[in-house]
């Protein structure tokens, strides 16, 4: 094992010495690192002395720890810099060959190039923030406590590997710097929002949402590192030279992979569609072992939170909450305004939200989505209990019905969320990781509307036209 | 060493390489010739593991390209199309880079890396950075890569272009002595003197497809007839009575020369001597016409697109 780490360190090595020695890397890091301590220090004293002037304590304490990780984050920009051109800029130099040709494994290219796009610029920000805090305990500013210090030197640490991780699978997707530099928006918007974010909670204090800023950015940047490995691919490193969006291509290989051999709508359901399933079966158990924890947590939420928000909530609010459960059983009036295409379209949205939400983040928000969904059930049959109603009764009457479709349906949309995210971190020998995502597509494509739309129209259906008589004659007895 | 069968490479729509057979024993030189853009480099990259056949396979160095394709890595040299240098190191750092890339022992990359720097030239220069060599330095020291770890098999792409003449005739040298001993060599080249030099076996490709491989005689004979001969005299002399043996044909005729075609010269060209002596022929001399590689090349070409299609 140590001799194959040792070739990382090697490719690592070979890059660290490369970029010492061009002053265009070095000249931005230094001053980075050793100027904007010194502007940030500057900004802090003016704030404190005109925020002074209103007595702005709490947004004075929140400053520092605010600073540290825009002080962080400035040296870490470089690092998009060099992980951008990590792969395509060797390609266009010509250099790529040569290694590719030699006996190093695509891992250990992977990570050693993973490995020199993080240190430089984390070793930067560290220093920078370490000067910062050097300033700050000479001016007697009060120090940000050891848990915030620990967060901020973990956020820095994960936004370096998020922005390298999401930089290295441009770089070895892009077929020329230029290109990739034009697809680091796609970076830079996402991690600019997210700073934002975090600057919110900063300010807050709201330390558990920070701590899971932390866990989430870096979960993404472990599952960007896997994307990225899994189609690294040597072929398509030298093989493609020019941009262009082939869309006869593109519609060819979905509507293909969404067709297969079917010669007839019987031969399509039972064959392609068939095939689909059978792949995403596993998925399908995963999902409904999910719902089955999301029914449960929705359900211990309601029963142990409900207490301590009636405790804490308003006469008023209670008062208007009292006023809506009493109009609850008037389902007459619901009846009339809830019609079948509406409760489809609802449905149906809500599991293409779940597939764009998953197509974005891994199937991970995706998959929250559906737990939200699911967790709702629970959650009513929780209060149900809580109102002192039997909740069986209603459940079989007003969910059973239709849930017997819509439930399944969701959970099948659910599935191939879950498909999809493990599909795109597994490597796929000859295929290209456009490619990939195509058949992807075609397999949701296939399953949404082969399987998911029509249960959904089903349940639609009995949810308006079936589900409220039932309810009303429950309650009526 | 290196052999491959129905080797095919397909990128979409458009057939890079089409059902390539081949076989290169240890201590023989295979040239690929053809145009730019014929399916030279993607042979060479399907035979380097770096792409990966869309039909048929090879195994280089005992090794298939597929499913071993970091032990064909480990086992071959590789001269790319671009020499592929890194500009800010030297050459003894660069070259100890691929030496521990290899797995050679510090002694050993010291020891080979201070030899081929020597061989090639570049002692002295040894220490200087790579972006500031000329052309044919660096075109020596990516060779000198390729040979680092003394591979059994050598893929060379270009191997003496933009090199000046002596440094050219040293890199063939190179690679006459490594066929010596025992090495298998792919060379890719336009120089058309160079494979005539150093090929033992010759193969043309064209749009993806080897048109014709053989020996350099087997070349020539296929594609440009059986050798030519002229005779010439040291006076005008008359030719009446001369009687030629059966297989030789005779193409010209002048007082002072004649020229003539001939199947098998081993057995035939005595047996001509021998005629012209009996009618006591003032011969002065007796020479085969000149038949290159070039004139092989281009007529192959020419037909090719003639026909425009192959085999």
């Amino acid at each position: 094992m140590f001799s194959k780490l040792k070739l990382v360190w090697l490719v690592a090595g070979r890059e660290l010495r490369d970029q010492f020695r061009d002053w265009r890397v070095l000249a931005p890091m230094m001053i980075l690192t050793l100027c904007f301590p010194f502007l940030m220090n500057e900004f802090a004293k003016q704030t404190v002395d005109f925020l002074n002037q209103y007595n702005a304590n709490l947004i004075l304490e929140r400053l520092v720890p605010f600073s540290i990780m825009i002080i962080g984050f400035f040296p870490i920009t470089v690092s998009l810099i060099v992980a951008l051109e990590s792969f395509v800029g060797e390609k266009e130099r010509g250099t790529i060959e040569p290694i590719l040709s030699a006996p190093i494994d695509d891992w250990q290219l992977y990570f050693g190039k993973l490995l020199v796009g993080v240190a430089t610029p984390l070793l930067a920000s560290y220093l920078s923030i370490g000067l910062y805090l050097i300033m700050v305990s000479r001016q007697q500013l009060e120090m940000p406590p050891t848990p915030v210090m620990i967060q901020l030197f973990l956020l820095t640490t994960a936004h370096a590997f998020l922005m390298v991780s999401a930089a290295i699978v441009i770089s070895v997707q892009s077929t020329s710097v230029k290109a990739a530099n034009l697809l680091a928006s796609f970076i830079v918007i996402p991690v600019a929002i997210l700073m934002q974010g975090e600057a919110v909670m900063l300010f807050w204090g709201n330390e558990q949402v920070l701590w899971l800023a932390v866990a989430g950015v870096m979960i993404i940047a472990v599952l960007l590192i896997r994307v990225g490995i899994a189609h690294f691919e040597r072929e398509y490193l030298l093989g493609r030279e020019i941009d262009v969006i082939n869309l006869r291509w593109i519609w060819r290989t979905f509507w293909s992979n969404f067709r297969g051999d079917a010669a007839s709508l019987g031969s399509w359901y039972w064959n392609v569609l068939g095939s689909a399933f059978r792949r995403i079966l596993p998925a399908v158990f995963f999902a409904a072992l999910i719902a089955g924890v999301s029914l449960w947590m929705g359900y211990d939420w309601i029963m142990k939170n409900t207490s301590e928000v009636i405790a804490h909530a308003s006469p008023e609010d209670l008062k208007a909450v009292e006023g809506r459960l009493r109009e609850l059983p008037d389902l007459s009036s619901i009846r009339d305004h809830i019609s079948a295409p509406f409760l489809f379209l609802n449905n149906t949205r809500a599991v293409a939200l779940i597939f764009l939400a998953g197509l974005f983040s891994f199937s991970v928000l995706g998959i929250l989505l559906y737990m939200v969904n699911i967790g709702l059930i629970g959650g009513i049959f929780a209060l149900l209990q809580l109102l002192g109603v039997s909740p069986w009764p209603i459940f079989l009457a007003g969910v059973v019905p239709h849930g017997v479709f819509e439930i399944p349906a969701l959970m099948i949309g659910s599935a191939v969320v879950l498909y999809f995210g493990a599909a795109i971190v597994t490597p796929q020998t000859g295929k290209s990781m456009g490619e990939v995502i195509l058949e992807l597509l075609a397999d949701w494509a296939k399953i949404f509307i082969g399987l998911v739309v029509p249960l959904l129209l089903i349940a639609a259906v009995i949810e308006a036209y079936i589900t409220p008589g039932l309810l009303l004659n429950l309650l009526a007895s | 060493m290196i052999e491959t069968q129905d080797l095919s490479k397909q990128f979409h729509d458009f057939m890079a390489v089409d059902g390539v057979n081949l076989s290169v024993q240890s201590g023989e030189i295979l040239a690929l010739l053809g145009q730019n853009g014929a399916g030279k480099t993607t042979t060479v990259r399907m035979l380097t593991a770096l792409l990966h056949p869309s039909r048929g396979w090879a195994r280089v160095a005992g090794y298939d390209v597929v499913k071993n394709g970091h032990d064909v890595r480990a086992s071959v040299g590789v001269l790319t199309e671009q020499h592929g240098l890194y500009m800010r190191m030297t050459a003894i750092e660069y070259l100890d880079f691929f030496g521990q890339v290899y797995s050679l022992s510090p002694s050993a990359r010291r020891a080979r890396s201070d030899n081929l720097l020597e061989y090639f030239g570049l002692a002295e220069a040894s220490r200087r950075r790579i972006g500031e060599y000329s052309k044919g330095m660096r075109q020596k020291l990516a060779l000198a890569r390729a040979m680092m770890h003394d591979p059994g098999v050598l893929l060379l792409d270009e191997p003496t272009s933009a090199m000046d003449p002596e440094s050219a005739r040293l890199v063939r040298d190179e690679i006459a002595r490594l066929k010596s001993t025992r090495r298998t060599i792919v060379i890719c080249s336009h120089n058309l003197t160079e494979v005539e030099a150093l090929a033992d076996k010759i193969a043309i490709i064209y749009r993806g497809r080897i048109l014709l491989m053989g020996t350099l005689d087997e070349l020539k004979n296929q594609v440009l007839g059986a050798a030519e001969y002229e005779v010439k005299f040291a006076e005008a002399w008359n030719s009446a009575g001369l009687e030629l043996p059966k297989d030789v044909e005779l193409l010209s005729q002048t007082p002072t020369s004649l020229k003539v075609r001939v199947r098998r010269p081993e057995e035939m060209n005595p047996q001509i001597l021998n005629a012209l002596s009996a009618k006591s022929a003032p011969v002065m001399a007796f020479q085969q016409e000149a038949r290159t590689l070039e004139q092989v090349y281009l007529k192959v070409m020419a037909d090719a697109k003639g026909n425009g299609h192959v085999q």
